[in-house]
């Protein structure tokens, strides 16, 4: 099972299952990141963490931690 | 009749661009009841009878976020007359989100679909038609920046406001969801309005744990929760928000036509180098460096020169004109009426040195919040946070929070206001607790003192002195939010790193008035009211058995020598128990450069060197290096000067908060100085006594503070009733 923090850079996934509970999984589903829906990760910061991606059309930054609990095909 | 429309949509959506377009001058910013969430409220430009209330900027109505939470209070609560939702359209699919869950409740909305010259440009379309069928409200395009079409967006939502209408939203979810929140529609007849119904129920599916507070009875919907979760196998929160993206999904082929596909916009091509890999860190760093050097180092401190030196010292040259300073106008005039010497000296050392204390501040930091605003108007501030998050959330603290501390090594004042640029109120208040520690330029001179005095102007002092006040930061921050105060609410960062673009001068401006008025309104009260009564303790006193004012020089018969002897005691632990240097530390609340200049005349000199070299001999006989040392910590840590801690009052904007950051800053000064001193002289002399068993005891209590376990909240803590109370 692949999850969003372990795609390299340049690559477009589909979200299949968010794991986890409160603010942040609600937060990361706010931000548009659901089911079903094609995220492209863009690149990492300099230090390693957060990662940028692209969703619905915008930029969002999200930290590896949060992005462990983004399912995807 | 008045109505009231209230702005809303998500940040970055050009939501404050709208606001000062619409009502001009005609701003009245404050702060939501409770909070530290700025409010911005307005009259509509020509219409003396519209009042538009600025919203937070937003993404989602969940009750996670403090923002969050104060706009659904103020939707539900006060209900305003109509909603102006202003929505990116380039970025339409994550605005709508708001949108749909603005629509539910029961306020007639208009949608000012915003950036339409940025679209026309891409040779994008959006179908504002059909968006409004499948939206159900009106639906304007609109240019913020550019002004077109924001008088029509205005007219609309005034004109729906006036007719006063119920409305049901159009837009639906699956058919399983539909029916269950039926039922639960159902359960709520009687409790709240019929067109606030679906707003309610959706919140109670949720299981939203502030919705309680905004109904007179709450029904049981456990078997609705339930029945919901078996269905779509997910939590329901989940469930609700996956149905409305897939809504918006289905309609926005219909609603919108891409023009040229895939091509990079100007703003992806600045990005690719800004936060490049390799290049992010160097271009941050030379970003830092300029606004260290404008605003610190070069326009900012002849700003304050200027300000202090001349327009509140003896005079200026304009243009090789001299123009004396307020002070010599004052006394002249004060001189020419004849009026009596004490009141002379507290007008001028009390109270002009006291609104000079105030506003020679405000020069370099309108500078510098020119550079903030720019930076986060152009979209680079969220990248700073990007960059740097991974350093400093390890502490409790933003990426953003750098700025303050880089600012803070020049002045805390400016670097504390600078906080600002901190969304999130927890990292925020971390942040102005915090930035004092990293000694100022006014500090330098007791690091340059203690140095030259006891250490043989040893190189390693003054980076030991920024040693000591990054380790304060780095551990504040570990313990700090693990105490019940910070711990409290989650703070996830999931962060929309918004497309740059050119912010227009009038706005840039107008930020920087906003915070620069802000600061002489708020703290300027702090900071003259202390002035003036630390004024008046060092300068009466009994001098020949009679009880007067003092000359300068008579400084150890003030009120404040004798303040000092009583108080010296408590120093007594740390190294430092003669009451001059307690005198000294307490005048350094004025200036810290002051604590040099007291020195001075305690020890009998009238003037002194910037770094006190002519006292370095009487102090060196007076106190050990040990205890010089742990005198310097001690001014380091503690309770920054009166403008700083105006400053801190201003931004915090709550007392509560306000001394508990002081006091936290002058206890952890107190505990760190008491280890510094007690257990340098056990190593250096041998001697272990009963405060050096406490000064180890108080070692292993701070290691334990900072490696405890720590667990992130899952709810927000806010006080409804104080938000609502205050209306």
């Amino acid at each position: 099972m692949n999850t969003l923090n372990k795609i390299p850079c340049g690559k477009t996934v589909k979200v299949k299952k968010l794991t986890g509970e409160g603010p942040v999984k609600r937060r990361i589903m706010d931000m548009g990141i659901t089911k079903g829906v094609d995220v492209f990760v863009r690149k990492v910061a300099p230090l390693g963490d957060p990662i940028e991606v692209t969703v619905r059309g915008y930029e969002l930054s999200l930290r590896k931690a949060d992005a462990q609990m983004i399912e995807v095909e | 009749m008045s109505v009231k429309i209230a702005l809303a949509g998500n940040p970055n959506c050009g939501k404050t661009t709208l606001f000062n377009a619409l009502t001009g001058s005609n701003q009245f910013v404050g702060n939501w009841p409770g909070v530290t969430v700025e409010k911005k409220e307005g009259k509509l430009k020509g219409h003396k009878d519209v009042v538009i209330m600025d919203l937070p900027g937003i993404y989602s109505l969940s009750p996670y976020t403090l923002e969050e939470v104060v706009a659904r209070n103020y939707l539900i609560g006060e209900r305003p007359d109509a909603i102006l939702n202003i929505v990116d359209g380039t970025n339409i699919e994550r605005n709508l989100y708001l949108s749909t869950q603005l629509m539910e409740l029961g306020i007639p909305v208009v949608m000012a679909v915003n950036m339409i010259d940025v679209l026309e440009k891409n040779g994008d379309r959006i179908h504002i038609q059909e968006l409004s069928k499948k939206l159900g409200c009106e639906v304007v395009e609109i240019s913020a920046l550019k002004g077109t079409g924001i008088k029509k967006a205005a007219e609309k939502a005034v004109g729906l406001a006036r007719q006063n209408k119920a409305v049901v939203p159009v837009h639906e979810f699956s058919k399983e969801a539909e029916l269950i929140i039926k039922k639960v529609e159902e359960k709520l007849t009687g409790i709240v309005e019929e067109q606030q119904k679906r707003f309610f129920a959706i919140k109670l599916l949720e299981r939203d744990d502030k919705i309680g507070s905004q109904m007179e009875r709450v029904p049981d919907v456990s078997t609705e929760i339930q029945e919901m979760e078996n269905v779509f196998d997910d939590d329901t929160e989940s469930v609700i928000t996956n149905e409305r993206y897939t809504y918006i999904s289905s309609i926005i082929g219909s609603c919108v036509t891409k023009g040229s596909k895939e091509k990079l916009t100007t703003s992806d091509k600045i990005d690719r180098i800004v936060t490049n890999r390799w290049l992010a860190l160097p271009i941050f760093a030379a970003v830092m460096f300029l606004v260290y050097y404008v605003s610190v180092t070069t326009v900012g401190t002849w700003a304050t020169d200027w300000a202090n030196d001349g327009v509140f010292g003896d005079g200026w040259s304009f243009f090789g004109i001299s123009v004396p300073g307020v002070p010599v106008l004052v006394e002249s005039a004060l001189n020419a009426i004849g009026c009596a010497d004490w009141l002379q000296a507290l007008i001028l050392d009390g109270i002009v040195a006291g609104v000079g204390a105030v506003l020679g501040f405000v020069p370099q930091m309108l500078v510098l919040f020119v550079f903030l605003a720019f930076l986060e108007a152009c979209g680079y501030m969220a990248r700073v946070a990007f960059i740097m998050d991974r350093i400093f959330r390890k502490f409790g603290l933003s990426g953003k929070s750098f700025i303050p501390m880089l600012i803070g090594s020049g002045c805390g004042v400016p670097g504390i206001m600078a906080s600002r640029t901190i969304e999130n109120d927890r990292d925020r208040k971390m942040t102005i607790m915090t930035t004092t520690f990293i000694p100022c330029g006014a500090k330098l001179p007791i690091i340059a003192l203690i140095a030259g005095a006891l250490f043989d102007g040893a190189w390693w002092v003054a980076p030991s002195a920024y040693f000591v006040g990054i380790a304060a930061i780095i551990c504040s921050g570990i313990i700090l939010k693990k105490t019940k105060m910070f711990a409290g609410d989650p703070a996830p960062f999931v962060m929309e790193l918004p497309a740059y673009h050119m912010p227009t001068v009038g706005n840039v401006l107008r930020s920087m008035w906003e915070r620069g008025s802000s600061f002489i309104k708020k703290a300027g009260t702090i900071i003259l009211l202390s002035t003036i009564v630390l004024w008046f303790l060092m300068n009466f006193g009994w001098s020949d058995g009679s009880f007067g004012m003092l000359e300068a020089e008579q400084l150890d018969s003030s009120i404040l020598a004798k303040i000092g002897s009583v108080i010296a005691p408590v120093f007594t632990p740390l190294g430092w128990g003669d009451w001059k240097m307690a005198v000294a530390a307490v005048t350094g609340l004025i200036a810290k450069e002051n604590v040099v200049g007291t020195f001075g005349i305690l020890f009998g000199f009238a003037e002194v060197a910037e770094d006190g070299a002519e006292i370095w001999g009487a102090l060196a006989g007076s106190m050990t290096a040990v205890a010089a040392y742990s005198f310097l910590v001690f001014n380091l840590l503690c309770a920054p000067c009166f403008a700083a801690m105006g400053a801190i009052k201003r931004e915090m904007n709550n007392a509560k908060w306000f001394w508990f950051a002081v006091g936290y800053q002058t206890l952890l000064a107190y505990v760190v100085s008491l280890c510094v001193y007690q257990i340098g002289t056990w190593i250096t002399t041998g001697t272990f006594g009963i405060a050096t068993a406490v000064a180890c005891l108080l070692v292993i209590g701070f290691m334990y503070l900072l490696v405890r376990p720590y667990k992130e909240s899952k709810t927000l803590h806010v006080n409804m009733k104080a938000m609502a109370g205050a209306k």
